[in-house]
């Protein structure tokens, strides 16, 4: 019928030679990947400039950031070529307040996703694991929170016990939880059924050996994928939480609050007015970015 | 017939003589699991309440004997994985006991579930899942020993040891992930692995029928060789009954969670009595295209394992089923003999009315003697 000759069907490489002496781990091949990935370095690189910047405040900022001064409220841009990015409407220097709110920004960022990693991770291995009751019990408390959006029930956390950076850094650690937790819920459920689990068993391994030497190292990658994802949302919610006046004291340099006091000018210097946001938008989005990037390389099928 | 033309993989007599770890000597069976039951509830409704049970293993006893390989065989579903599970103790058994060379397996004074594990050991069917995927292989071969107290580096040269027992270079194999490794390669690993821990014991479920059959051979004669050099005991279980023909010793068949037949894999072959074991031989796949069969041996599914049928449980899809079978259920004759070839069948039990009982007996009846 066809004119084509079939290719042959290729002998099954019953037990092939070897390709590479010595194989790469896991992390070695995650590694490699990323360092190809110029997208996902190069916004690695403005995470590290941020975070750089906002430790080395003291050193970096042109002016103290709360230092107040009436006659200079409001400049544009490169005003008398001191104040790089103008003033607020304290005549504070903007440059110098954006540098020092890194801080609090990458702070709320990183630290509550942190905590909820290892507190939900670990929540979600013990449910996925046990199975039964146990994990009925872990997965209905999670769905109560589930029932709320996260900026709610971060703006109710933080609402009802009065505000404050210690305040949000406990309700977003409370709101990022439950998704970290059923994360790696699953990812566990799935391990559990495997037989390498079983053959651990058999062999007489302790459950919590088990847990801890096989099936933690396969959970591990999923979870963190998932929390590199939800340190932009981090940002963004505490930021929100400092705009409604729940998260950061007043004078303390922070982007929400800057946004948030800054809006009443808008009018006046529209540009200035944006650059809290302008910085929030930045940092945010390199963090989706490098988590996007992180994710891939990261997906690795073994 | 063919029988003595097939060639024997693994037949070497019972030597488990010399062997430190043996306790009970020779005669003493390394392994008896008696009258093991295991049913799975069903649950489902509200409150999850119980409403029936799947009869995964129903009364099952036998004996493994040093040395030799069993073979466990039987359709998809009959039990042989359960009864491989409640073995190592992955599923606890409902009723039954266990005994391991002379010792009560479990409760206050028996063998405590660590030290059965550390003589008995599992390969499973998935080579793939049996291989933890973020674990380099000598590291997964490494845990069992570590688990029971060696040094990691220790553990770690035991493994590189296995991996070269098992056809597979250390230099080159050890620090690899189960990903880069063929099927045949990971279930040697899975062997190696089952080894780690210097059983006397293996119970093989279904562990090289997920292999193509050029892999499948290299992999039995390797579980020949290490039979014979490290004196295991083998319990196979399979449902490619050429393999289990050319492998094992003794042999059982089971049914719907029971035992219908055992005995010695040659008398089994030559001479099946019970219906189902003739069915399920006849259903072998030939080669030869003159003793082809047109009409399957064996017709429809095996019934509901949850509500089984009463008496015989395989009376619904046997041609010889008469009254009897739905009243009484046969019992799997009472000879202590391990050779002896055991029936669970009305038709091989001349006390039981059924009317084709074994016809030398009634031949023996009819002439009066």
């Amino acid at each position: 019928m066809s004119d084509t000759a079939l290719p042959l069907p290729r002998l099954a490489g019953a037990e092939r030679a070897p390709r590479s002496a010595r194989a790469r781990g896991y992390w070695r091949t995650v590694g490699r990947r990323l360092s190809r990935d110029y997208v996902t370095l190069f916004f690695a690189l403005v995470i590290v400039v941020i975070a750089l910047a906002a430790i080395l405040a003291p050193l970096i900022a042109p002016f103290d950031p709360n230092a107040t001064s009436i006659v200079n409220r409001l400049k544009p841009i490169g005003y008398k070529g001191l104040f790089i990015l103008g003033t607020d409407e304290l005549g504070r220097d903007v440059l110098s307040r954006l540098i020092y709110g890194g801080r609090i920004s990458l702070l709320m960022g990183l630290l509550p996703v942190g905590l909820a990693t290892c507190i939900g991770g670990f929540l979600g291995l013990i449910a996925g694991f046990a199975g039964g009751w146990v994990n009925a019990l872990i997965m209905r408390i999670m769905d109560v929170f589930y029932a709320f959006p996260s900026v709610l029930l971060a703006v109710a956390i933080s609402g009802t016990m009065g505000g404050g950076i210690v305040v949000s850094l406990v309700a977003l650690t409370l709101v990022f939880i439950p998704p970290l937790c059923r994360v790696s819920e699953a990812a566990t459920t799935q391990i559990r059924s495997r037989d390498f689990v079983d053959a651990a068993r058999a062999s007489g391994a302790s459950s919590l050996s088990i847990m801890l030497y096989h099936v933690l190292r396969n959970v591990l990658a999923p979870v963190l994928i998932y929390a590199s994802s939800l340190v932009s949302v981090s940002i963004l919610l505490a930021a929100g939480l400092s705009f409604l006046g729940l998260g950061v004291e007043p004078p303390t340099p922070d982007w929400g609050l800057m946004l948030s006091t800054l809006r009443q000018s808008i009018y006046v210097q529209p540009v200035i007015c944006a650059l809290p946001g302008a910085a929030i938008f930045v940092c945010s989005l390199s963090f989706n970015l490098v988590s996007d990037g992180l994710r891939q390389a990261m997906d690795i099928k073994a | 017939m063919a029988a003595d033309a097939v060639p024997r993989l693994i037949t070497q007599p019972p030597t488990a003589a010399d062997d430190p770890r043996d306790r009970g000597g020779p005669a003493q069976p390394l392994l008896i699991a008696q009258n093991l039951e295991k049913h799975f509830p069903i649950r489902g409704g509200m409150l999850s309440r119980k409403h029936g049970s799947i009869k995964a293993v129903d009364d099952v006893s036998f004996s493994v004997l040093k040395g030799e390989t069993m073979g466990v065989v039987g359709e998809s579903g009959c039990g042989k994985s359960t009864v491989a599970r409640v073995l190592m103790g992955l599923v606890p058994q409902d009723k039954g006991s266990i005994v391991f060379d002379g010792e009560l397996v479990g409760g206050q004074q028996g063998l405590p579930m660590r030290e059965l594990r550390r003589n008995m050991q599992i390969v499973f069917q998935d080579s793939d899942s049996s291989l933890n995927p973020r674990l380099p292989i000598v590291e997964s071969i490494a845990y069992g020993p570590r688990v029971h107290g060696m040094r990691r580096a220790e553990a770690r040269s035991l493994a590189r040891d296995l991996l070269q027992r098992v056809g597979l270079d250390p230099a080159l194999f050890a620090f690899r992930y189960p990903h880069e490794l063929s099927g045949g390669q990971k279930q040697r690993v899975n062997v190696a692995r089952a080894l780690a821990l210097n059983p006397r014991l293996v119970i093989l479920d279904e562990a090289v029928s997920a292999l193509d059959k050029s892999i499948e051979a290299q992999v039995l004669n390797l579980l020949r060789q290490l039979k014979q050099t490290l004196n295991l005991t083998y319990v196979f279980i399979s449902h490619d009954l050429n393999v289990v023909r050319c492998v094992s010793d003794r042999m059982l068949v089971m049914y719907l969670g029971q035992v219908v037949e055992i005995g010695p894999t040659d008398a089994i072959y030559r001479k099946p009595k019970h219906p189902y074991t003739e069915a399920l031989l006849e259903s072998r796949l030939t080669t030869d295209p003159r003793t082809r069969v047109e009409i399957a041996p064996l017709a429809g599914d095996p019934p509901n394992p949850a509500d089984p049928p009463s008496g015989c449980r395989f009376r619904t899809r046997c041609v010889f089923a008469e009254e009897i079978c739905a009243a009484r259920r046969p019992a799997l004759g009472g000879s202590s003999s391990h050779a002896a070839h055991l029936v669970a069948c009305h038709m091989a039990d001349p006390q039981s009315g059924h009317s084709r009982t074994a016809p030398s007996s009634q031949r023996a009846a009819a002439l009066g003697c």
